[in-house]
């Protein structure tokens, strides 16, 4: 009986703030939902012509393609960068507390203030960026103007906000390998990259599922950093399925909630089946 | 292992880590940039030139933005533990039935996007009348930190051990208060770790503000932030300083607390 009562804040919780809200998503698309509709609650119901009109919208096809980009290459770097400096601050050097603390920074920030920062950086005519570039003899360069830099722009940007996280989970997950087999594979007169390629990965890879998965399902969702540099634009191309939702439903003077709310739809299939084959992972984990 | 100077080591981390806060000096160099030499070629990587111009205009212009963004902040951390560490409890301890699916649906909770979250709650706080408030925007940003905190609570509490809660019992006290006086004071850790994150959250969002909150009379800090650079591209200034006041929080969390903020990164990706 005390167990109900211990988590029945909890169970109330879910019902009015997840499950509610979700069943307002579906029942919104649809719908065919306008601002008066909304108000008045006497929107027509159309079935699955909303998701048809999505899939079948100029939009679909380069949303679906710059999200894969955006999600696939930001993890990849993020990984790899943070794998890299998790094996670096494994030697514990003097100040490596220290500066490993600092590198949390990026992901403690609030994003409106890292994406705002890079949008500054990567101006055209006044930013850091291009004015280093240009020492360097490259000439200016349209980072977040340029349908060619865009997408490059705000993925340089979510590397850069990922880096910690990664870092992170990742040392944490070497502090796990005994020095033991370390100390084994030095006295067979192994090197350090051998090292790395046959004991550090190979045993860290539990954790790097775990981490590229979460890193996955994080981006999947990544609205801010996107909207506030580029707002998607311009035209479409650094418009992924989660901006593309956002800027239907309040981006625009006009917002059309049934197809935001289609779109949204999408992109929680999307991130459940990565989120299954987590937890797949997880437990398969588990009971190795 | 021989514990040569490693100095090297040091001088290459050092210099990695520069690489990697370069944005956030840059961010405070042009918070105390003037005007007039913002765009000035090549930049000035150092404000010889100081003023505190940008930091004027923030404490003129974002004060309420600030105050509101804090009292989002605690009451974001208010409701999160209220409904977590008793379900925390209950799901680690009290044998309750269903403790799987419940689980299940906690992990499921994190992955849905924010944007799906926010349309969700426009249509019913439209109805409600709970746009633009604080209240609709708390309960709102809670909902990134409850599934992360019931979860966290319930992997800590799992390993309080069994005795503590029986000498608790023998002495005559009942759930609730063996709960209070014994369970929440050797929690301590991870109420600090469920708040921080909480907190942090509620200070950084952005989505449920600017979807939310679009025409309140009272907007937090982000948003306040926001609505500059649509309003005035020209001093950069002052939006970086607002940019380096709003990251104080971060900064100080960081200062005061690293290790529970390492500890909530790794038990968010990690279940015991």
């Amino acid at each position: 009986m005390a167990a109900t009562a211990f988590a029945a804040p909890l169970i109330v919780y879910l019902v009015a703030f997840y499950a509610f809200p979700l069943y307002r998503n579906i029942e919104l698309s649809v719908h065919d939902y306008t601002i008066r509709a909304f108000v008045q609650g006497n929107a027509k119901f159309v079935g699955l012509s909303n998701y048809a009109d999505v899939i079948t919208s100029q939009t679909f096809l380069p949303a679906l393609r710059n999200t894969a980009l955006f999600t696939a290459v930001s993890i990849a770097f993020q990984y790899t960068i943070g794998l890299g400096l998790a094996v670096f601050f494994r030697n514990n050097f003097r100040l490596s507390g220290v500066l490993r603390g600092m590198f949390l920074i990026p992901w403690l920030l609030p994003l409106i203030v890292s994406a705002s920062t890079w949008s500054w950086m990567l101006n055209s005519d006044s930013g850091i960026v291009n004015s280093v570039l240009q020492a360097f003899g490259i000439g200016q360069i349209n980072w977040l103007t340029s349908p060619g830099m865009a997408l490059v722009s705000v993925i340089i940007a979510n590397i850069w906000l990922g880096i910690p996280f990664n870092l992170v989970i990742l040392y944490s997950g070497l502090q796990n390998i005994s020095p033991d087999i370390y100390e084994a594979a030095s006295l067979d007169g192994a090197s350090g990259w051998k090292r790395f390629w046959h004991i550090t990965f190979p045993l860290l890879r539990p954790v790097s599922a775990i981490t590229l998965l979460l890193g996955l399902i994080y981006t999947l969702k990544v609205v801010d950093v996107i909207w506030i540099m580029t707002t998607g634009g311009p035209g479409d191309v650094s418009t992924t399925l989660a901006v593309w939702s956002y800027r239907e439903a309040f981006g625009t003077g006009q917002p059309a909630f049934s197809p935001a709310s289609a779109v949204g739809n999408l992109l929680i299939l999307i991130a459940l089946a990565f989120g299954v084959l987590y937890l797949y992972v997880q437990r398969r984990q588990e009971t190795s | 292992m021989t514990s040569r100077p490693r100095w090297w080591k040091t001088a290459l981390g050092v210099f990695f880590t520069a690489l990697m806060l370069f944005p956030v000096y840059w961010m405070v160099n042009v918070s105390f940039t003037k005007t007039k030499n913002m765009r000035a070629d090549p930049p000035h990587w150092f404000p010889w030139d100081a003023t505190t111009e940008g930091y004027q205009a923030v404490f003129h212009q974002q004060t309420p933005a600030l105050a509101t963004s804090l009292l989002i902040g605690f009451g974001s951390v208010a409701l999160t533990l209220v409904i977590s560490a008793p379900a925390g409890y209950a799901l680690a301890k009290l044998r309750l039935r269903g403790t799987g699916s419940l689980n299940f649906i906690l992990l499921v909770a994190q992955m849905i996007p924010a944007v799906v979250m926010a349309m969700g709650f426009y249509a019913i706080y439209l109805r409600l009348g709970w746009l633009n408030t604080i209240v609709g925007l708390i309960v709102a940003d809670s909902t990134v930190a409850v599934p992360f905190g019931v979860l966290l609570f319930t992997a800590f509490m799992s390993g309080i051990p069994e005795e503590l809660i029986q000498a608790a019992k023998i002495d005559g006290a009942n759930t609730w208060r063996t709960f209070r006086s014994v369970i929440l004071p050797v929690s301590r850790n991870s109420i600090v770790t469920v708040s921080l994150f909480a907190f942090l959250w509620a200070w950084s969002d952005f989505v449920f503000a600017s979807t939310l909150d679009r025409n309140g009379t009272m907007i937090p800090i982000t948003l306040g932030i926001y609505k500059y650079i649509g309003s005035n591209t020209t001093q950069w200034n002052s939006i970086m300083a607002a940019a380096v006041v709003a990251s104080v929080p971060a900064a100080v969390l960081l200062v005061v607390a690293q290790r529970y903020v390492a500890a909530g990164v790794i038990a968010g990706a990690i279940k015991e």
